[in-house]
Parts: structure tokens; sequence; C-alpha cells
């Protein structure tokens, strides 16, 4: 079985990217999969189903939605070798732009939308910077220049990176992406001693445990601190 | 070039003198430079949690980046094997498996070529054949040469260097910026020479090509429909890489379309249009007939439909007059006695 993970900010397209390069992978009658990670609420599990597509959805709740990945995507790639796919793919939301739930030598995609600003590729760090491919959706209702010049700054950000548009909408560039996707000679029977490609967002305070006073004497653990100078 | 342990050791000051354009890698990378004196590996020494947490990359990942970097614009400054003198199709399949009805489609720098077919012919499957300079390995099974060779696979993974820019009439401009800050910003990331001069030129010529002025001040997201696609068709033409252009069909409103395409085959740009508007149609010297996902036939576009059009642009005229009158406020009158003056030219 083939993994690969995506990831991206929230409404970038990645579920409508996806779709539309499954369609293309099961004409090449391969079986693929999909396992969902959102926060608090998904229906994207019931798009997958209608695209005859086997689908799990998994919500993190209260948790890091990162942190919850982690702790489940052993169990996710048992599912799906169980399901005998041939390539299992994990899609999971960049809530915080901290994201990065890729692991090494697993496929990772990041999506990204031209519409989401110019200074997107710099903010949202390491789920662009450690990619293998950046797929730039929304690009039909973006000029030409505003197309570039976003292609350029994803570069700039991760140069190694394959950078590909494709049109969530009209599946165009869905096929030739498909095409990257599986490799016959890959082969993961487990994901149990693999490494993270970066760390995940981190944070161990009083707020993660509960805690719902405000004020100085309620911060304990790992707090950060505005810089907001004298003046 | 630097090798990677090279650069580790080399000042900051040392990599940008030899590489200008760095100094944008390490402003995006966010890595924090107050002394330019110091070299990578003293500077990642020195880093705070929070900014190695910013940077995201190790000493080492960061420096094969930064090379990486410097190898892909080095390349893309240096190119001169990215001229398209001439596009071939060559034929594969329809839907149901048939062959396409034609062996081989040159079609060469300067040169209009026109796609007609209803919704779901297969347009877009054309354009991404193109777009991934298909080798047999596309649904279509079509094969795709540049200057009558195999095409470099750059032209498939390089995020700046696309073959093929698209203008359609469903694209907007997104940023909050006014024309000038606009045309500047996408003049930077093209690393152009003459910036100014650049940015001046396609300001000039877009309005040349709106049916309503506008002033370089304006910000891009109030230009009317028009206007926009003035800009974005003289920034195509003069200032983006990509080597084709795909139309999508351009609205007949407050623009002047024929003198749009001269400015892009001007350019040396080869043109493809989907269009259903005789008037830009037969523009074309050919055009692509496309049904059931293959191309049906190639039709050049004959004598007589050059007279044709010759009409139409009168008729097209004359409507654009009358939406002018219409828009400062004066009343319309018939219109029979041009209709017979174009009768009168045949």
């Amino acid at each position: 079985m083939n993994v690969v993970t995506f990831s991206g900010p929230p409404s970038s397209g990645k579920t409508a990217v996806i779709l539309k390069t499954i369609a293309a992978l099961q004409q090449r009658k391969l079986q693929v999969g999909v396992v969902k990670f959102d926060c608090l609420y998904t229906d994207d599990d019931e798009l997958y189903q209608k695209a005859g597509v086997p689908v799990k959805k998994g919500l993190s709740g209260s948790l890091c939605p990162d942190h919850y990945f982690v702790s489940n995507i052993e169990e996710v790639v048992q599912w799906g070798k169980k399901q005998k796919l041939d390539l299992l793919i994990t899609e999971s939301a960049g809530l915080c732009n901290r994201c990065s739930p890729y692991i090494k030598d697993i496929k990772a995609i990041c999506v990204i939308d031209n519409l989401s600003g110019i200074n997107t590729p710099k903010k949202i760090g390491p789920m662009l910077k450690t990619a293998d491919i950046v797929v730039i959706t929304k690009g039909d209702i973006v000029s030409q220049a505003e197309r570039e010049v976003f292609a350029s700054r994803v570069s700039t950000v991760n140069p190694d990176a394959l950078v590909m548009n494709v049109n969530g909408l009209t599946g165009q560039g869905a096929f030739e992406f498909s095409t990257l996707l599986y490799d016959k000679a890959d082969n993961i029977e487990t994901v149990t001693g693999k490494k993270l490609r970066f760390s995940m967002p981190s944070a161990m305070c009083s707020y993660c445990l509960g805690e719902t006073q405000i004020g100085e004497e309620h911060q304990l653990g790992n707090v950060r601190k505005i810089e907001l100078g004298d003046d | 070039m630097f090798n990677q342990t090279e650069l580790k050791n080399k000042k900051i000051s040392e990599i940008i003198a030899e590489y200008p354009y760095t100094e944008n890698f390490f402003k995006e990378q966010k890595l924090v430079l107050n002394d330019q004196e110091k070299n990578l590996k003293e500077i990642f020494q020195n880093l705070s949690l929070e900014a190695r947490e910013d940077v995201v990359f190790d000493l080492e990942q960061f420096t094969a980046s930064l090379l990486s970097y410097i190898e892909n614009m080095q390349e893309f400054l240096g190119e001169t094997d990215s001229v398209v003198k001439t596009l071939s199709i060559l034929a594969g399949k329809d839907k149901s498996g048939y062959p396409e009805n034609y062996k081989q489609l040159n079609i060469k720098s300067g040169e209009i070529i026109s796609i007609v077919g209803p919704t779901g012919s297969g347009k877009s499957r054309l354009l991404a054949d193109i777009e991934w300079t298909a080798q047999g390995d596309t649904p279509t099974e079509r094969k795709i040469l540049i200057n009558d060779q195999i095409p470099d696979k750059k032209w498939r993974f390089t995020g700046g260097k696309k073959l093929v820019a698209q203008l359609s009439q469903n694209m907007n401009f997104v940023m909050d910026l006014s024309v000038k800050e606009f045309l500047h910003l996408h003049a930077e990331s093209r690393l152009v020479e003459q910036e100014d001069a650049l940015v001046d030129r396609i300001f000039e010529e877009a309005n040349q090509l709106a049916g309503e002025k506008f002033a370089a001040e304006a910000q891009i997201t109030s230009l009317s429909g028009g206007q926009s696609r003035a800009l974005m068709i003289a920034d195509t033409a003069i200032l983006s890489s990509s080597p084709i252009i795909l139309i999508d069909e351009i609205e007949n409103a407050g623009i002047n379309r024929e003198k749009a395409l001269e400015l892009l085959v001007g350019e040396e740009k080869i043109v493809l249009m989907a269009t259903h508007d005789p008037v830009l149609a037969l523009m074309g010297d050919k055009r692509i007939i496309i049904n059931n996902g293959g191309i049906a036939d190639i039709i050049t576009t004959t004598a007589e439909e050059k007279k044709l059009r010759r009409e139409l642009q009168i008729l097209d005229k004359l409507l654009g007059d009358l939406r002018e009158d219409l828009r400062y406020g004066k009343k319309l009158g018939q219109i029979s006695q041009q209709l017979t003056a174009i009768k009168l030219i045949n």
C-alpha cells in the first residue's frame, strides 16, 4: 500500500483536489481510501462516500489536531491495509498554520490557494516548507500575474518542492497530479518507528489543562509573551 | 557556484553580494539577519528556540534549500532554451478511443489558433495536454513537441515557469494594491531589468486597450471588468514568462479585443483562443474543432470567411457606437443605412 499525507489551510480545496485526483486513479483501477482528520465538524466523508471511496473520519475535538493525527496514524494505516487499498490518503486541515503532519519517507502534499494572499506562503511555515509537492488551487479566478507571483513565492519558501496547479472544480491538472501519487514499487506496512518531518505545535500550559481564568498568576508552564515595547 | 559547505561558512554579505536575489530568500524564510558579517553556521548556533521554530529548517536543511533556490534562480536567469518557436500537437484518440482526425498540428509563435466545440467536448483536456507537455501519458495519448523536440521536464514542475498562461472572463484581481504597485510586484518576481520602463509600457498599453482610461494609482480591485481585462492582457503579453496564452472567451465590453490580440501576437506569443464569437474566431489563422474529447477537424480560415470578418467588424463597431451613445445619455437612431452600406462593399 502507498500512503500520502495531504495538508493545507482550511477551505484551500484539499477535498476537491483529492476527489478529482481519485477519479483519475480509479480509472487506473487503483483502490484508494481516505481518512479525514478535522477538528470539530466535517461532512467531507459523505462526499467521499458518494464517490465510492472507503472513508473514515476522525475529529480531534479539544485536542490539537496534529497531536491527534500522530497518535492515530498507525491504526489508520492498518485500517487501510485491511481495506486492501493500493493508496491511502490522509487529509488534515492546517488549522493553526503551524500544522505539519508530515512523516519522513511518506509523500507529503500541501494544498494552498491563490485567494489566500501572497504572504500566505511565508505565514504557514512547516506545512509548506517541508512538503514534497505543493498544489496551488483556485487559479481560474485570479489573474495570471497573481498566479505567477504566488507560485514564485511558494518556490522561494520551498525551492525543492514540485509546484503544480490543480483546478478543484474542473479537475484540470488532477490527472497529471495523480500520476505523481502512486508508485507500484512503494509499500508501507507500518509507520511505527518512522519520524515526523518537523515537531508539532507544542504547548503545555495551564490552559491546556482546562484553566479558564485570565491573569498572570494562572499562567503556568510553557508561556510566551508578546513583545509590545515601552512606547 | 558555492557548494553547501561553502554556503555555511560564507558571510551573509558575501552570499548576497554573489547572488543578490538571496536577500529575498532570507526574508521569505524568516531568518533574522542582524549581522550580515556572520556566516550561516554562526547564525544558526545563536538562534533562540523561538527563532529556530520560525525558520523550521536546521542548518543542514537550510543550506540545502538555499542551494536549490540558487540553482533554480540561476537557471531561471540564464535561460535561453525556453524560447518556443513552434508548438506541435501530435494526434491521439477521442473519448471513444478512435484516432483523431489529423496527424500533426504545428503552431508558430505569433500565430492565433481558435478552439471551438460545445461545453465538455474536451477543450480543457487539450489545454491540459499542452500544459503538461503530454508524451502519450494522458487519457488522450496526445504528444506535444516544442521546437520539434520532446520538451524538457521543467515545463511540468517548475513553479514560476509554466508553458501556458491563461486569461478568462472569470478572473479577477484579488490583491489590495494600486495598478502601479501591482505591476512592480509582478516585475520584481520576474527579476526583470529596467523595471520602471517596463511597468510604464504595460500601463500605457493597458490604457490603449481599455474603453475607459484608468490611473496608475487606481486600486486594481476597483477596476471595471473591461479595465481589468485590459490590464491582465497587457501584463500577460509583456511580463508573463509563459510563451503560450490561452484566452477563454473575452466579452465584448470595455475592451478593444482586436488590439489586445495584436499586442499578444506582437510579443511573439502563441495564442490559443476558445471562443464562439465569430469576430474573434475568424481572427485565427486556423480553428480547431473539438468533439467527444478529440480534435475532429482543423479548418484553415477561408478567403470568404476573411471577407465575412470585415463585415462583422463593421457590425461590431455599429453596436459598439450604440453602446457608447447609450452610456453618454444620447438618443439612439436606426442603423438601416449603415447596414446597407455593408452590402455595398461587397
